[in-house]
């Protein structure tokens, strides 16, 4: 059974090939045995999944399923879940268990998903190797001794690895499109605000998107159709009607379809390889119809810098609310309050937190205010001006997701912006708050090479339609890891 | 920019956080590097440029302060790290 996607798992429940009950069980079982070598969850949840199944059968079996009834999901441990343990891969929550369900939860419990698990995730997101993370790193299903991507790496090698057909995930800088490209799924973040941040552990405010992770565009569709759309307690939530998306998808003609290639995604630092793989998927949509040519968006090389102040002064305000006052990791014995707090705060974040709290404080505090913040906020708007005007000539921007293939443990530890720049090709998108997708586009070495495809705002359908025309005509998105095929 | 151990325990003053004086030089160097990446934007001219905070031009949505759910403060303070009668025990404040 775990090798169905999730379109053929809710086709199957609602025939009745086998109950909710039957697949979560096996699934679970598979978990038992290969997380071991993976560490993909952080959090099992047996007990609520086989519950949270038996009540779907029930559904299934009175004709009230919807097309998610049943249907095994797993969320990244960054989405507050009520009485299951929400870590955010932190030991500053290690026994936090959030009093409410994420809006991304609710609305997904509601559409009938059995939640198996909690996934692991670099520290507060913070990270692009899932190396940060307290419970130890995740490896990659394709290699073992690589990394899986990050910061969503969990829930990326958890799909990759058929231990659960869909996940959930969020997307800063990258953190959904990544791993989902290292771990050869696909991967969607969809426009900024268009899925609730309720609920959701805040790293950047104005960059945060929650999105998901499956095999396929289908699959992805599905999921994010019940995620998606206003919700009042998300104060920067989109009030946009949210489309069909499958119908959207399944209406999606290539003919004449104008593809970006922006010179700065194919640039320096790009494997070759991995360049070679996207430049023959471009053929492939050339070939069903669409119309690529070159473009050039000179600003993206300003991304990164941007970001790595924009993120961090974002994440030093909003990891502020870690004091060991209300919830979360507390030391032992505080002198006075200012030791309760420098102790809990050291104690509780990790090296690369303590690094992003480092520099948002400094890039926010008196005096530098202006060179750093109010600068980065500029060139913010070069960049989300220039995508802007881009989507006035082209329909979907395409490029690799990622420089590189899944890198070796340890290889970028060293040196915090060597791992920055596994982003390079994906920042820009979150500064922009447009929808983009990560999608199987072949193998360099034998690892997983991902094609990104940028949309314009709220062109989710379009997007997953893109993904869905290539997923028809190529099959790289059905090949699996030997080892945990 | 260089930060040196000085620097880096200000600011970490500043984020009230505790960091061991041996972690102090590899954090003093990253955050240089990270300096290093950072100031590329001044490449760039941006005098006449407006700062984005928000990518789709969103401003902040208001609503009516009326009183709406009540929050449940025994669920909140059972994942507190010390609580008394309904309070949140700190360290003395006030002598």
């Amino acid at each position: 059974m775990h090798e169905l996607d999730l379109a053929e798992v809710s086709a199957a429940l609602q025939r009745g090939n086998f109950s909710s009950e039957e697949l979560t069980r096996a699934l679970l079982e598979r978990i038992e045995r290969i997380d071991r070598d993976l560490n993909s969850f952080i959090t099992v949840d047996a007990e609520g999944a086989v519950a949270a199944a038996r009540a779907a059968d029930r559904r299934l079996a009175d004709g009230e399923a919807g097309p998610l009834t049943g249907v095994p999901v797993a969320h990244k441990d960054i989405f507050c879940t009520r009485g299951l343990r929400t870590s955010c891969g932190s030991r500053m929550l290690d026994s936090f268990v959030s009093p409410y369900d994420a809006t991304v939860v609710e609305r997904l419990a509601a559409a009938g998903a059995v939640v198996l698990g909690k996934t692991n995730m670099d520290e507060f997101a913070m990270g692009s190797s899932n190396e940060t993370s307290y419970y130890g790193p995740v490896r990659n299903p394709w290699d073992t001794e690589r990394v899986p991507g990050g910061s969503s790496g969990g829930s990326a090698a958890a799909v990759a690895a058929a231990l659960v057909p869909g996940a959930t995930g969020t997307d800063t800088g990258g953190s959904i499109r990544q791993p989902a490209a290292l771990c050869g799924i696909t991967g969607l973040k969809p426009t900024y605000g268009r899925v609730s941040r309720w609920g959701m552990i805040a790293f950047a405010s104005s960059l945060d998107q929650a999105g998901v992770f499956a095999r396929t565009a289908r699959d992805a569709a599905m999921l994010l159709q019940p995620m998606a759309g206003f919700d009042e307690r998300d104060s920067t939530s989109a009030p946009d009607e949210v489309p069909d998306y499958l119908a959207e998808m399944e209406s999606t003609d290539l003919e004449g379809l104008r593809i970006g290639l922006p010179r700065e995604f194919f640039g320096e630092g790009m494997d070759p390889a991995v360049s070679a793989a996207v430049e023959e998927a471009v053929r492939v949509l050339e070939g069903l119809g669409a119309k690529p040519r070159e473009i050039s968006l000179p600003s993206l090389g300003l991304s990164v810098p941007s970001y790595y102040v924009l993120a961090p002064a974002e994440c030093s305000s909003n990891l502020s609310r870690f004091d060991g006052v209300r919830f979360g990791h507390r030391c032992e014995n505080p002198a006075d309050l200012e030791d309760m707090y420098k102790r809990s705060r050291g104690e509780g974040f990790g090296a690369e937190v303590q690094r992003r709290i480092l520099i948002g404080t400094y890039v926010l505090s008196a005096g530098y205010y202006d060179a750093y913040y109010l600068k980065a906020l500029k060139c913010r708007r070069l960049i989300r001006d220039e995508l802007r005007a881009a989507f006035e000539e082209v329909d979907v921007i395409a490029g690799p997701t990622s420089p590189e293939t899944a890198f070796r443990l340890g290889d970028k530890t060293d040196d915090p912006v060597r791992m920055y720049l596994s982003d390079i090709n994906t920042i820009g998108v979150n500064l922009a708050g447009l929808p983009g997708i990560s999608v199987p586009a072949g193998f360099a070495d034998g690892l997983p090479v991902g094609l990104q495809l940028v949309g314009g705002y709220f062109r989710e359908g379009r997007l997953l339609g893109v993904a869905h025309r290539f997923q028809e005509a190529t099959d790289w998105h059905r090949q699996r890891p030997g080892a945990y095929a | 920019m260089s930060f040196k151990a000085g620097d880096v325990q200000a600011v970490a003053h500043l984020a009230r956080l505790s960091i061991d004086d041996s972690r102090v030089p590899d954090y003093a160097r990253d955050l240089s590097r990270i300096l290093d990446l950072v100031e590329q934007m001044n490449r760039v001219d941006t005098d006449a440029v407006n700062p984005l905070a928000h990518p789709l031009d969103m401003a902040q949505r208001m609503r009516e302060d009326e009183p709406r759910e009540t929050v449940d403060r025994d669920a909140y303070q059972a994942v507190a790290p010390k609580v008394r009668d309904g309070l949140y025990v700190v360290p003395r404040v006030v002598e």
